[in-house]
């Protein structure tokens, strides 16, 4: 085991890569930039310009930061407690879901059948009135509520009987893609009250603002940047916290940390329900942009994904996930588009590739060439927080 | 009057179905259809109906239906059929084809609503006694299902004659119908009764509680009618019961069924999983490739051997086997053997040589399903009572898993390898140190447990469409039994597997197909929390890593 809190060894620029407070700023500048460059490039560059950022691409680039938020919420839980999830499609999808039925309510009478308090789905179905739990997501306040309450609750209970039962490593990765996989089922139902196999689709406007317009296509894109800046000054805080040290000692060596005397199942519940409600507030954000939410987020494959985007980026580096999930949605699209039949090939050798000899994924072995590069007398090739490699 | 007529008829039929086949009796009864008197039309039809010949039957069914005619120049019986300049014409009796004549030469033979009662009595009867047991069956079965009072005699005269133990018992069954229903006396009735509710059936449940219902409706009963009602509402009951249990013994079968479905993709799991603590995400995907090498035999089969083809699903097991297991040894060698203790990266890793290997057969394959056809020797079904009936495939798949375990615990208990497999299960470092070569057994366990996962999808292509996609939709319920019955042991995942099929399947019935999945995925996450190392869980300090 690799002493885990030895920090004076590191070289400064190691300390910037690792998000520690000098790489956090640095991150956060870009984020500030990019909210502050992109919409002026999209409303004052004339569209001819080689600098204009077309809406289309605005839309884009806000849903890449929706997946950003959801791979640092999946890190947060996976780099940094050792919790690999398989089911944390399920929490952005419900944050979704929530955000779709604010929406559903707020298109009113102008569906296809007019009916100003059902949405259309359940006029097809011959429903005569709102089901209980569609109440009070006419509000927008009670809507935003529910996209943290809603994930953040499922995932307290999840967890309370998962971590309290010492459910761990491989049983608890089959569990929660059993989660979302039950999920999955039970939205497809058209008795579940969520639109079936369709989901919840031809939104109108937020909060007024018709989505289909740029405006508000950028205000999402700001809003969304917002989001991923309060998850990510949320996580380092929490793993730069004393709470996060526990954390890795529970990643690095969970028993050793119980029998210290920690209780080690609140600290992972704690850190998960955290993870979800990130995740909940991405997929919230997710949708406006979209313009449809289906079960087929739920689905275990798009959680699995999620991992892979963490894995590549750089496991238990905040800001590694962030770019992980960047560099494969940004391969996905120009992948999907260009090489259709590729795509698969790509990521399917991308997870073989990044376990195999990219454990620490980019950011963490990019960091440990410069260490060598710059070749400190100390000798630690290993970055801030090192992962675990247990031996045989 | 007209009974004891029917009765001699039926007894002269009888005599004379088993004798040869005469044309000459049936060319004289049938003559009597020349005449214009109904009268004689219908002496004439109990005629042809007690010749005896095998073409009475279809003579009375040409004239039941309007289509028998008579040539005006020799009156002669046939059938005509529309051609082009006129109608070619059959001789009913003898067959034999009597050229393209025009309409004005033949007469059509009209038949009365009476004669058409008749015809139809004397063909259900000419049924009842024809020598291919299956139709004489099916006689059996229609007449009870349309339950015509006049059937009675007849019924009961072919049942004196019936020597095949099957129509016999559909015939008292047809019968015990009608004399239930019409019956003179209660006595006959109640002894009906007793019959019917020996045989239940969906049917029969149908028949009492109509007649159940109607004697209810009845104002002012008589007394016998009482007493028969209560007979009627304790049969019904005991059908009903008998049904119930009938169906929990189907329940039982669709989920062993299930059951046995789930094991053959999860056994190969539980190898792997339980052997070498590896999380195999690309199991499903070897299924998939044994359901398409089935495809693959099947059609080199069907294009240099075609006499073999309906034995090509004998021949796709051990190819599937070979093919998946040399799959599995490659992927351990190339990449699992890496990343051994890490087990979270292996779940990662197999879940990318999945992708990679379905975007691969979708390549070679296509993407549609592929067509694996059943033989001849695995479709129908075996029907046990009236209300049972397994199919073939179903019941092969049963006992193809069961040898697929049994085989499995041989190789595992008194095998060499079998016995370092277990070695490096229990103490890996030890069984090295006793010169077991732990990386190969960890290449070739991988490989059976991937072979094992080629049977199953020869398996699956009998009952699901062979497609990229085959394997994924068995992983999580693979996973979901490994977890339940607890890794490292065959037995738990026999257990998992059979008491998740039939919890399934007992579910269906009451909340649908997909809410009894979802049901069965929640129960699995709550136990995971009571016994987090599943039902048969290995003991030790293996638990802790």
């Amino acid at each position: 085991m690799v002493d885990v809190i030895n920090k004076s060894q590191k070289g400064p620029f190691v300390s910037l890569m690792t998000g520690l407070p000098g790489g956090g700023k640095t991150f956060l500048g870009i984020l500030l930039v990019a909210a502050l460059l992109v919409p002026l490039s999209n409303t004052l560059l004339p569209a001819s310009s080689p600098f204009h950022v077309p809406t289309y691409l605005v839309s884009l680039m806000g849903k890449y930061v929706c997946f950003a938020l959801l791979a640092l919420s999946v890190d947060l839980i996976w780099g940094f407690a050792g919790i690999l999830s398989l089911g944390h499609g399920a929490f952005f999808a419900l944050g979704g879901y929530a955000m779709g039925m604010y929406l559903m309510r707020q298109i009113g009478d102008r569906g296809v059948y007019g009916n100003p308090i059902l949405p259309d789905f359940m006029v097809f179905l011959n429903w005569t009135e709102l089901p209980w739990y569609w109440y009070g997501f006419d509000m927008f306040l009670f809507a935003m509520l529910m996209v943290m309450l809603v994930p953040g609750l499922l995932a307290f209970v999840f967890g309370w009987f998962a971590f309290r039962s010492r459910v761990t490593g491989v049983y608890l990765s089959i569990i929660t893609q059993a989660m979302t996989y039950a999920l999955l089922l039970a939205f497809f139902r058209n008795d579940m009250g969520f639109g079936g196999n369709n989901g919840l689709t031809d939104f109108k406007d937020l909060l007024g603002f018709d989505l289909q317009a740029t405006g508000t296509r950028l205000g999402l894109f700001v809003a969304s940047l917002i989001a991923l800046a309060f998850g990510y000054l949320v996580c380092s805080f929490i793993t730069q916290s004393k709470l996060g040290r526990v954390l890795v000692a529970i990643r690095d060596a969970e028993s050793r940390t119980r029998f210290s005397g920690y209780r080690v199942e609140y600290y992972k519940l704690f850190v998960f329900v955290v993870s979800a409600v990130l995740a909940g507030i991405a997929g919230a954000l997710y949708v406006p942009q979209v313009g449809i939410i289906n079960p087929s987020e739920f689905s275990p494959a798009n959680s699995i994904e999620v991992v892979i985007w963490v894995a590549v980026g750089g496991r238990g580096t905040l800001w590694g996930a962030v770019l992980g999930a960047f560099i494969v949605n940004w391969g996905k699209s120009y992948f999907t588009g260009s090489f259709p039949e590729a795509w698969l090939y790509m990521l399917g050798g991308l997870f073989v590739f990044s376990t195999l000899f990219l454990p620490k994924g980019i950011v963490g072995t990019s960091a440990n060439w410069i260490e060598k590069l710059k070749n400190t007398r100390q000798g630690n090739p290993d970055i801030g927080i090192p992962l675990p490699v247990k031996e045989e | 009057m007209r009974i004891t007529i029917k009765t001699i008829i039926v007894a002269l039929l009888y005599l004379m179905a088993t004798q040869a086949p005469a044309y000459a009796d049936l060319t004289d009864a049938a003559k009597g259809l020349l005449s214009k008197s109904y009268s004689d039309k219908i002496q004439a039809t109990e005629a042809i109906a007690a010749s005896g010949d095998p073409q009475a039957a279809n003579l009375l069914e040409t004239l039941l239906g309007g289509d028998l005619y008579a040539t005006k120049s020799d009156a002669r019986l046939v059938s005509r059929e529309k051609v082009s300049g006129g109608y070619q014409i059959t001789d009913i009796i003898t067959e034999e084809d009597l050229g393209v004549v025009e309409s004005g030469d033949l007469s059509k033979i009209r038949i009365n609503n009476k004669m058409r009662g008749l015809i139809n009595d004397l063909l259900g009867r000419l049924t009842l006694l024809n020598e291919d047991p299956d139709l004489r069956l099916k006689a059996a079965d229609s007449v009870f299902k349309s339950r015509p009072k006049e059937m009675i005699v007849p019924l009961r005269d072919a049942l004196a004659a019936e020597t095949d133990e099957t129509v016999a018992g559909a015939m008292r069954r047809a019968l015990a119908a009608l004399n239930f229903l019409y019956g003179e006396t209660p006595e006959i009735q109640a002894e009906a009764l007793l019959i019917l509710e020996e045989q239940p059936g969906p049917d029969v449940k149908s028949l009492l509680s109509a007649e159940a219902n109607r004697m209810a409706a009845i104002q002012n009963p008589s007394p016998e009618i009482q007493e028969l009602a209560k007979n009627v509402d304790t049969a019904l009951a005991k059908v009903e019961e008998k049904l119930a249990m009938l169906g929990v013994v189907e329940n039982v079968f669709q989920g062993i069924s299930l059951g046995s479905v789930l094991l053959l993709a999860a056994i190969g799991l539980a190898i792997t999983f339980g052997v070498m603590g590896v999380i195999n995400m690309a199991h499903g995907e070897m299924v998939m490739i044994g359901a398409y090498t089935t495809y693959v035999v099947q059609e080199l089969c069907r294009n240099f051997a075609p006499d073999l083809l309906v034995y090509s699903l004998v021949a796709a097991i051990p190819a599937a086997f070979i093919v998946a297991g040399l799959c599995g040894v490659a992927i351990e060698r190339s990449i699992i053997r890496f990343l051994y203790g890490r087990p979270l990266e292996t779940l990662l890793a197999t879940w990318g040589l999945s992708l990679i290997l379905q975007q691969f057969v979708r390549t070679i394959f296509g993407p549609t399903n592929k067509e694996v056809s059943s033989p001849d020797w695995l479709s129908g079904t075996w029907e046990i009572t009236g209300g049972l009936a397994l199919t073939y495939n179903r019941i092969a798949i049963i006992l193809f898993a069961a040898a697929v375990l049994f085989m499995l615990m041989l190789v595992l208990r008194k095998t060499a390898f079998g016995l370092q497999m277990r070695a490096v299960t229990q103490n890996r470092r030890m069984a090295a140190s006793m010169g077991i070569r732990t990386g190969w057994v960890d290449a070739m366990t991988f490989g059976l447990g991937s072979g094992v996962a080629g049977m199953a999808g020869v398996a699956l292509s009998q009952i699901d469409n062979v497609s990229p996609n085959l394997g994924q939709a068995y992983i999580v319920d693979s996973f979901m039994v490994v977890v339940f019955g607890g890794v490292g042991n065959l037995w738990g995942t026999l257990v998992g597997a059979l008491s998740l099929g039939v919890a399934n399947k007992f579910l269906e019935p009451y909340a649908g197909a997909v809410l009894a999945k979802i049901f069965i995925l929640v129960f699995i996450i709550l136990f995971i929390q009571k016994r987090p190392r599943g039902l048969f869980a290995l003991k030790g300090r293996a638990v802790e890593n």
